[in-house]
């Protein structure tokens, strides 16, 4: 293992992190519910195919609205940082279905259960938290250094 | 009111995903890339965010409702089955090819990258893949 030590942002990331952590504070004690996005998506989502009303879940939606607009907030006080992709769509593809079906099954993200369930010392939340990372070293390396 | 917890906490994490440097998936990759030139960056968005996340959970279940009146429903489940194990597998898998997870997918959306876009359109078609086949009865 070397360190990419050109690409380490300590104090940019801890503090995302803490901010993070605040914007979990802000949906827990104004509505009572964890920020894991997974099951924010998942609820209005689920709402749609059954046809039957959104409004229990205007919080979430306004939730996921604040998630898209944040880019544009950003963008008024400084550029964006860059972000690009090494895979193509068919791989994009393949990941998003992954991603979907992996979070469902499992009921939560790196939001659900790895901020909020590992802050709340919720063993369930580790044991998916250690498969996801596990999974996502294993992929990394498998693509990157034996193919 | 809650709505505008709703709106203010979703904005708050999107800008913080942003500072953390999440929604670049080269950069996710390079967290996850241990055996090459690795970032640990995101090992310390995680300890930030968990560092305040354990605070604000001990102070959270001393409520027994939300600013708002509603009722504090933090999660009670501690089933460790297949299922939880297999879906964080799966997730694990899809994050290791792309390098996004659903919250700075979302962002990255938002922020008008295509890429983002096709891998939130097969997330979505992934979550109702699942909850139609194989959600349990």
């Amino acid at each position: 293992m070397t360190i990419a030590w050109n690409l380490f942002t300590p104090w940019a990331s801890l503090a995302g992190g803490l901010v993070i952590g605040l914007a979990t504070a802000l949906y827990l004690f104004g509505n009572g519910r964890i920020a894991g996005i997974a099951g924010i998506l998942a609820s209005p989502l689920r709402a749609m195919l059954a046809g039957t009303s959104l409004r229990p879940d205007a919080n979430r939606l306004l939730f996921l609205l604040g998630l898209l607009l944040a880019p544009w907030v950003w963008r008024m006080v400084a550029p964006l940082p860059a972000a690009s992709v090494d895979v193509g769509t068919a791989g994009l593809v393949v990941a998003g279905l992954l991603v979907g079906v992996g979070v469902r099954m499992g009921n939560g993200c790196t939001s659900g259960h790895g901020v909020c369930g590992l802050s709340r010392f919720s063993l369930r939340s580790l044991v998916n938290v250690l498969a996801f990372m596990g999974a996502g070293f294993a992929t990394v390396f498998v693509l990157r250094h034996l193919l | 009111m809650g709505h505008v917890f709703g709106f203010f906490s979703g904005l708050v994490f999107g800008i913080g995903l942003i500072l953390a440097g999440m929604t670049d998936p080269m950069k996710v990759k390079a967290f996850l890339d241990l055996a090459g030139a690795w970032d640990p960056s995101l090992a310390l968005v995680m300890g930030g965010a968990i560092a305040l996340g354990v605070l604000v959970f001990a102070r959270a279940r001393l409520r027994s409702r939300s600013w708002t009146g509603t009722p504090m429903e933090i999660p009670t489940n501690s089933t460790i089955d297949g299922r939880l194990i297999a879906g964080g597998l799966l997730f694990g898998a899809g994050w290791g090819i792309g390098g996004f997870c659903p919250g700075p997918a979302l962002v990255a959306l938002g922020s008008g990258m295509g890429a983002a876009g096709i891998f939130v359109l097969a997330m979505l078609v992934g979550m109702l893949l699942h909850d139609k086949l194989l959600a349990q009865p």
